[in-house]
């Protein structure tokens, strides 16, 4: 019923033509998209389709190299962010963008507190503040500190500063890749209200699920070029990802098929043993075994130690208590150690913990492997380079320009690049925290792929996800955490499913 | 994707069009060079210097030594260039090192005091026994530093700061308090010498230059340090021990400053503890930005130092060379080095190309893309 006024309403944004080019690459090839007012609309694509930097183009980060973009009727040539959000467009960005050591009405009233002479009426700030919040269903208090709130509640906070300038259009990017189902509700039902206040949503998600629920309309991108507009109800899900991929869905089918492997007889010793491995304030002792060739999933909501689980398996944080034994030999780990080792990991935070953003893809690659010969010892160019081609090949890091600064990838060509730095160490252990956060069907289906395939290898594997399919579609045990423990240990089979892992995360929280 | 596979036998439509953007393409590699606009500085201020004074180019040879003021020029970016190279190191690190200049003054008093105290300065062994003890306290120092910074966490300019305010009041402790003043040949020949005609301080830092250059980019060191200034965190966890790279580059920076002092001071023979190096830190982190290296880490440019230290000498020639009277040559100095930056700003050249009118419209790129297409087919 909405969709039908919506598309009566004079468009509030028309972008034509845009296109846009980096050095080598045209990121955007003529692309249209058109958001009405009082509409949700998807934006679909894979990484790398063109989908962020169209935002970008919206948002005034970037500027178009041809093409018109008309907001509420007038042309616009946005050469900074201040003009796209003084047109009335504002951004919630997959991270929240705020400043977490201030308020949260400082945070929702940056720039637009209330003032009295050159002074700032705090409490008409607060005041005023509280309003928005409510108008988001959100009781919390204005003068408490951001960092104390969920990540739910700061992109809520990050929208609630959105409506405070009364944005036209509303762009959320990501805004669910790290919320819960409850949360995922909340923000949703934030959209629909704000949706029927006239203003427009631009809706990225790689949850499908997601899109089918909340979206009216969609526009897919490919390969920086407009596929098609769709209404979202008419469009088969199916169709969708062929239109997204280029090919057809068959390929997905076949990762669909769970990759059931009767979990072997380990007569050997374990690769790594953990033996009440711990740290005060991070998680509770726990024990953990991954044998050669297995893949060992960590499973349980967001904050219940699956990360900080990994960060001591690999060193990244000091251990309080416990040993680890990787190979037969105990010692406490750090980085260095355990790269040389042979154990690798890829952390969750791509940005802050991956990636070195004004480096080469090809010195990307080469970091690990350097670190661990220390600096004195350079890889041999020709080996460096046959070790990049060879990665890059066969995890498809397109664009195919091992010379491109990593920064100027999109995300899930970062994560890519990520994990042939970790490769072309040539572990024995892969620890990977949520390899396929934020990244497209088709990538995802690729890296899932090829973890399976280091694992029949003879890698071991331990496979972090908050998507239990996922952790369940490629491990052979399952860790389950809860509030910083280890709470149980599930043998995976035919008749494990995500409710068996949800049950027993809801289980013991009775018997506790 | 490339839009330059356009081939012999492609459609005259794209007549013409091939060559000049293949030319301005050139140009355009040349004028983003992230040093073009600091040698176009310097070429621009060696040619005012040449018209205003006939001569100013030339180079004679004298006793088979080489005499004119380019050569001065060369011998006085000695100084600033040993002191950026090590700086450069520093700053790419996500540091900084303000204790450079009371370092010079340090190792040059060690030095000195040293030969003055041996009694035996005209032997080469003691000459070199001097610079060697000063490099080894600069050394140490530099260590320190590196100690604050990375075992203790202090942040860098706070950590050395410490001994950019101590540093001379070691010196002056090292001197007891005077202007300690010594003879020996062989010593002050480091500063006032020459080597096959080319003066003793030019060589010096054009082999540390080679040196350092060899070390950094040979090995995996340059790639490291421009990895932990970009992003420390993920260069820690890619196992990149940052802690003993970065202490390693404060060594280094102290080393060079130790050394620079020695070069500077040796034709002076006076280890004067207030004034030697002073404001030296400062010439040396403009040397180091004016060469393209950005204050806050990661890529850096060690060829940008060399042109940034000429830069900086060819300015406090010109100064003396268009008369500029003494209370307005910092003003003219400082005129020169925002020119410079002004120009070398990324932003401001977006910021131009934006406003200029497009030259290439967009019907030529859609018809350049389907006539590749036809060639590949």
């Amino acid at each position: 019923m909405s969709t039908t006024t919506a598309a009566d309403a004079a468009p509030v944004v028309e972008m034509t033509g845009i296109t846009i080019e980096f050095p080598g690459v045209k990121a955007l090839d003529g692309v249209d998209l058109t958001l009405r007012p009082g509409e949700v609309h998807a934006l679909m694509g894979e990484n790398g389709a063109g989908k962020s930097t169209l935002i970008k183009a919206l948002t005034g980060v970037y500027r178009i190299d041809a093409g018109r973009i008309v907001v509420s009727g007038s042309e616009h040539r946005f050469t900074r962010t201040r003009d796209s959000q003084d047109a009335g467009i504002s951004t919630v960005y997959q991270e929240v963008n705020l400043c977490s050591n201030l308020s949260v009405a400082e945070n929702i009233m940056l720039g637009q507190e209330v003032r009295f002479g050159p002074f700032i009426n705090w409490p008409a700030t607060r005041r005023k503040a509280r309003e928005h919040l409510a108008l988001l269903n959100l009781d919390i208090d204005p003068s408490s500190a951001l960092s104390s709130h969920s990540i739910a509640v700061q992109q809520l906070c990050a929208i609630a500063r959105a409506m405070v300038v009364d944005s036209k259009v509303l762009i959320l990017d990501e805004p669910t890749s790290s919320l819960d189902k409850a949360e995922v509700a909340e923000l949703f039902d934030v959209i629909r209200s704000l949706r029927d206040k006239g203003v427009a949503i631009l809706f990225v998600s790689h949850f499908l699920d997601q899109i089918y629920e909340i979206t009216d309309r969609l526009t897919i991108l490919r390969n920086g070029r407009l596929i098609s507009e769709h209404l979202t109800k008419e469009l088969p899900r199916m169709e969708l990802i062929s239109a997204m991929i280029g090919r057809s869905g068959e390929a997905l089918a076949d990762v669909e098929e769970r990759a059931h492997r009767v979990a072997s007889e380990h007569d050997e010793a374990p690769l790594l043993r953990a033996v009440a491995l711990g740290r005060d304030g991070s998680v509770e002792p726990f024990d953990l075994d991954v044998h050669a060739g297995e893949i060992v999933g960590v499973a349980g909501l967001l904050g219940s130690g699956r990360t900080e689980v990994a960060r001591l398996l690999y060193g990244a944080d000091k251990a309080g208590s416990g040993t680890l034994t990787f190979d037969g030999t105990t010692r406490a780990a750090t980085p260095l150690t355990s790269i040389k080792r042979g154990v690798a990991f890829s952390s969750e935070d791509r940005k802050k913990e991956g990636i070195i953003g004004d480096l080469t893809v090809r010195e990307n690659i080469a970091l690990a492997m350097q670190a661990s010969r220390g600096p004195w010892r350079p890889v041999p160019a020709k080996e460096l380079d046959a070790v990049v081609e060879r990665y890059m090949k066969a995890l498809n890091v397109y664009p195919a320009n091992p010379n491109m600064l990593i920064r100027n990838l999109s995300g899930g060509n970062q994560q890519k690049v990520l994990l042939a730095r970790w490769l072309a160490t040539e572990p024995r252990l892969i620890i990977l925290d949520e390899p396929t956060r934020g990244i497209d069907v088709g990538a995802k289906a690729e890296i899932q792929r090829l973890v399976a395939e280091l694992a029949g290898q003879g890698m071991g594997v331990v496979f972090i996800s908050s998507e239990l399919d996922e952790v369940l579609r490629l491990s052979q045990r399952v860790v389950v955490m809860r509030d910083r423990q280890k709470i149980g240990e599930i043998t995976n089979g035919p008749d494990v499913t995500s409710t068996t892992i949800l049950e027993t995360i809801a289980a013991s929280g009775s018997a506790s | 994707m490339s839009t330059t596979t356009t081939t012999p036998s492609a459609p005259p439509t794209a007549s013409g069009s091939p060559r000049p953007q293949g030319a301005r393409a050139a140009v355009r590699r040349v004028t983003h060079h992230h040093l073009f606009w600091p040698v176009v500085a310097l070429v621009v201020m060696l040619l005012a210097c040449g018209l205003r004074s006939p001569g100013f180019l030339d180079v004679t040879i004298m006793d088979g030594h080489l005499f004119g003021q380019p050569v001065d020029i060369l011998r006085a970016s000695a100084t600033p260039l040993l002191l950026g190279i090590g700086m450069c190191l520093v700053i790419a690190t996500g540091g900084i090192d303000l204790s450079v200049g009371a370092v010079m003054a340090i190792s040059l008093a060690v030095s000195l005091t040293y030969i003055d105290a041996s009694g035996t300065g005209g032997t080469v062994g003691t000459a070199l026994t001097a610079v060697a003890i000063g490099l080894l306290v600069a050394a140490v120092i530099g260590a320190f530093n590196g100690f604050l910074v990375t075992v203790l966490g202090i942040q860098p300019f706070i950590a050395t700061m410490i001994l950019m305010v101590a540093g001379r009041g070691i010196a002056m402790l090292i001197t007891k308090g005077q202007i300690t003043t010594t003879t020996s040949p062989p010593f002050k020949s480091i500063g006032s010498g020459f080597v096959l005609g080319i003066p003793t301080p030019v060589v010096i830092a054009a082999v540390v230059f080679a040196l350092v250059a060899l070390l950094v980019r040979r090995t995996a060191l340059g790639m490291l340090v421009e990895s932990i200034g970009i992003n420390r965190e993920a260069s820690r966890l890619a196992g990149v021990q940052s802690r003993n790279i970065t202490w390693f580059v404060y060594l280094l920076c102290g080393l060079l400053a130790g050394l620079a002092g020695i070069v500077y001071g040796a034709p002076t023979m006076a280890a004067d503890a207030n004034n030697i190096g002073l404001m030296k830190e400062m010439d040396a982190i403009m040397v180091v930005v004016l060469g393209g290296t950005k204050l806050d880490g990661g890529k850096f440019s060690l060829a940008g130092v060399v042109v940034g230290a000429l830069l900086l000498s060819t300015l406090e020639r010109a100064v003396v060379i268009f008369h500029i009277s003494s209370q307005i040559t910092p003003l003219f100095k400082a005129l020169v080095l925002i020119i410079v930056c002004i120009a070398a700003s990324e932003r401001l050249r977006s910021l131009l190309t934006s406003r200029l009118p497009r030259k290439r419209p967009a019907p030529g790129t859609g018809t350049s893309t389907p006539s590749a297409q036809e060639v590949t087919a």
